[in-house]
């Protein structure tokens, strides 16, 4: 079995910046990435606002992504590595050519989060096509260039929410309204006005979704607003934000180290960024 | 059979319109029933009305294997049952189809409930169901160790198990279509003809001519039926919903969790499924809607709030996914399935929610009323065993060999994707390409992978067209 000082799983900003720092102390670090490119989630965020924590830019996802995957050139970076589940110390992993174990002396997980899709809300009524995720619809409109709706209600106020307009915004696709249950939005205040100002996109507090409408593609959504039914016609709907992390490898307890987004609380790329040469640091410490 | 010739493409490539048989509906029992008769050498089509079999009644369902034990007693439903259960457990191996022999508990959780047991152990050895037993609550707890301990008594039925409500008929439509039978679809039957002993069915794939015509419409059953005669039933869809909790869900249960039934309904059962998961579900709820099978939030989260009352560990592990499925209910307690010699026709209506079950027998039986009234079957051709891609977790899967993942949460591979777009029965849509390959319907919910996924459904289906 192939043995490793340390493994790092999961090859975004969190994972790639601990590998880099694990060089610069001397060390070496392996990082096993599921996907085929290195990048996390950033890959496919095709707006601004990334890079400035890190390198003092101001760049798109796809650019940091790239960047990031050039600094980590020369590790040990395995893309198309997918870790199936940890005992103990070993980790059982599926590849191109089948699966095979690595004995870690220290793993980082590093698998940062994903938005909580529909399915665990509980929302009722019908299953058509064109329900979807920020992220996912960030993949659709930028890595496949494709529009899943023209028309779609936005679920949540949080700042990705406002990503999923700037994302729709750049496909040509307008949004019928943002829909938030709650008395104000979750993001900062005037985020709102923004959204309606500068976006066109009137925000809705205190609404919720009741039910998915059609029989192909989405028709219409039932909503509550302000403690009264009612009927919106539209083509899609976004669940946005409540983010959960990708840990079901916890699932074991196994000993690692969490690096990034996979903690719980919702931090930008670039403090995951920092924070992955934070636990690299702390763990090169320790091992010195 | 004088038409056996007519069960041949053309010998130009193009696929002929007379038949023998004319299957109306793609769902399990129809798709049992084209198997069969293709096997034995008839010419057969099947017409279904959506753009991928198993569309309707048969997407939605529990995906449990019965023994029949709590069958009405002398029933057709219970013979089709049992017959089916014996032929699923002879022929599933070849076919590469899962079977999770897990057992059930019927569990009583009130002394109301428990005071019922005893009926339920008479009524299954009457059912022929010999090995169900009482389970005292030392045993049951034993044997469910994470169950509430509001759990009481119970029956053990050994025989009930779990398998996979989508590739069980896939497999059955492969193996018809490798002995030679047609599949339409996107074919809705829109109305027919009888006359000088031959149906002319019109279908929105164009018109079809056949000897005989099964009607296996499932919950359109009474309007196909109207085609023939004045429908003797009428399907009022039972609506179904379920809740399924992610995978580390599974190891807290073995047994199928069955209530102690009511005159309606089976009641909710807490299950895993074949793809290692664990479910809730379902209800049962008469609505008029035949096609969409909506949720409702009210209803999703009593069911989520039952498996935690039963369940007690499950809190804190999420839920995967929700959906909902129609059984075609009728007015009439068992199954309807009758022939009408002198319209060449037969009925196979009302197969509610044991439909998977007794596909595999509906088949025989069906089989032996067209020998006695239609015309005699060819001996059985060798028959050729077309297993299909497996999808479960008892079984080897594909990435284990190695390939490129794309779906993460289920870790379905690039190659499975390619192979369930191609083939002879390629998915004809998004929704039978998540079945066919389980791509999208694990936690994150394509979150990951519904845009590559989607891309490579697209770049398929427009090289076709």
């Amino acid at each position: 079995m192939e043995r490793r000082d340390i493994v790092i799983i999961g090859g975004g900003p969190a994972g790639l910046a601990a590998a880099q720092r694990f060089r610069e102390l001397g060390m070496s670090a392996t990082v096993l990435e599921r996907e085929q490119k290195a990048g996390g989630v950033p890959r496919h965020c095709g707006h601004l606002g990334f890079g400035w924590q890190s390198h003092r830019r101001i760049w798109t996802g796809p650019r940091f992504a790239a960047q990031l995957r050039a600094d980590a050139a020369d590790l040990d970076v395995r893309t198309g590595h997918t870790v199936l589940d940890i005992d103990g110390d070993v980790l059982r992993i599926q590849n191109a050519s089948g699966i095979s174990e690595i004995a870690a002396g220290r793993i980082i997980l590093a698998t940062g989060t994903r938005e909580t899709p529909r399915a665990p809300r509980l929302v009722g009524g019908a299953r058509p096509r064109g329900v979807t995720t920020t992220g996912a619809l960030q993949a659709h409109v930028y890595l496949q260039r494709f529009r899943p709706f023209e028309r779609p209600v936005i679920i949540g106020s949080e700042w990705v929410s406002f990503s999923a307009i700037l994302t729709c915004r750049h496909a040509g696709i307008r949004p019928v309204a943002m829909i938030e249950a709650k008395d104000r939005i979750t993001a900062p205040r005037p985020g709102d006005l923004v959204a309606k100002l500068v976006f066109g996109v009137p925000v809705w507090t205190r609404t919720r979704l009741i039910a998915v409408e059609g029989r192909d593609q989405v028709e219409a959504v039932e909503i509550e607003r302000d403690g009264r039914r009612q009927r919106v016609a539209c083509d899609g709907v976004i669940f946005t934000g409540d983010f959960v992390p990708e840990a079901s490898l916890l699932a074991g307890k196994p000993k690692v180290v969490l690096a990034g987004n996979v903690h719980g609380e919702l931090k930008t790329s670039g403090e995951c960024w920092r924070e992955g040469r934070a636990v690299a640091g702390k763990i090169a410490q320790g091992m010195s | 059979m004088d038409d056996l010739a007519l069960s041949l493409r053309k010998a130009d490539g193009t696929v002929k319109n007379q038949f023998e048989i004319a299957i109306i509906g793609g769902g399990v029992v129809g798709l049992a029933m084209l198997r069969r008769f293709a096997m034995a050498g008839v010419g057969c089509v099947l017409l279904e009305r959506g753009a991928d079999i198993l569309s309707g009644a048969s997407k939605g369902n529990s995906a449990l294997l019965h023994t029949g034990f709590d069958a009405p007693a002398a029933s057709l439903e219970l013979a089709c049952m049992q017959a089916g259960y014996a032929e699923y457990l002879e022929i599933h191996e070849r076919l590469n189809l899962p079977l999770v022999k897990s057992s059930a508990l019927v569990v009583g959780w009130s002394a109301e409930e428990c005071a019922k047991l005893d009926g339920i152990v008479t009524k299954a050895h009457a059912n022929g169901v010999s090995d169900v037993r009482a389970v005292d609550r030392a045993e049951l707890l034993r044997l469910e160790p994470h169950l509430s301990p509001a759990a009481k008594t119970a029956v053990l039925v050994p025989g009930e198990h779990i398998i996979d409500a989508w590739s069980a008929p896939l497999a059955y439509a492969h193996q018809a279509l490798a002995h030679g039978a047609v599949i339409l679809r996107n074919a809705e039957v829109t109305g027919g003809e009888f006359s000088r002993g031959e149906w002319r069915l019109a279908s929105k794939s164009g018109p079809i001519t056949a000897r005989l015509v099964i009607n296996a419409a499932g919950n359109f059953g009474d309007l196909v039926e109207a085609i023939a005669r004045p429908s003797p039933f009428t399907i009022t869809p039972r609506r179904g919903q379920f809740v399924v909790f992610d995978k580390p869900a599974a190891k807290l249960v073995h047994a199928i969790i069955l209530p102690v039934p009511t005159e309606r309904t089976k009641g909710v059962v807490l299950f895993r499924t074949a793809f290692g998961n664990l479910a809730i579900g379902p209800t049962a709820e008469d609505v008029q809607e035949r096609e969409i099978a909506a949720t409702d939030t009210g209803t999703l989260e009593r069911l989520k709030a039952r498996a935690l009352e039963m369940l007690p560990p499950l809190a804190g592990i999420g839920v995967n996914a929700v959906y909902a499925g129609l059984r075609p209910a009728t007015e009439h307690k068992d199954y309807v399935i009758e022939a009408l010699p002198d319209r060449n026709w037969i009925t196979v209506g009302g197969i509610r929610s044991t439909g998977l079950t007794a596909s595999l027998g509906i088949a025989q039986h069906v089989q032996r009323i067209y020998a006695e009234r239609f015309g005699k079957l060819a001996d059985t051709l060798d028959p050729i065993w077309t297993p299909v891609p497996n999808l479960t977790e008892d079984r080897p899967r594909p990435y284990m060999s190695g390939g490129e993942i794309i779906c993460h949460c289920e870790w379905v591979t690039r190659a499975e994707i390619a192979a369930a777009l191609d083939g002879p029965l390629p998915a004809g849509d998004l929704g039978g390409l998540k079945r066919r390959t389980r791509a999208m319907m694990g936690r994150c919910q394509g979150f990951n992978c519904s845009a590559h996924v989607e891309a490579l459904f697209r770049e398929k289906t427009r090289g076709a067209a």
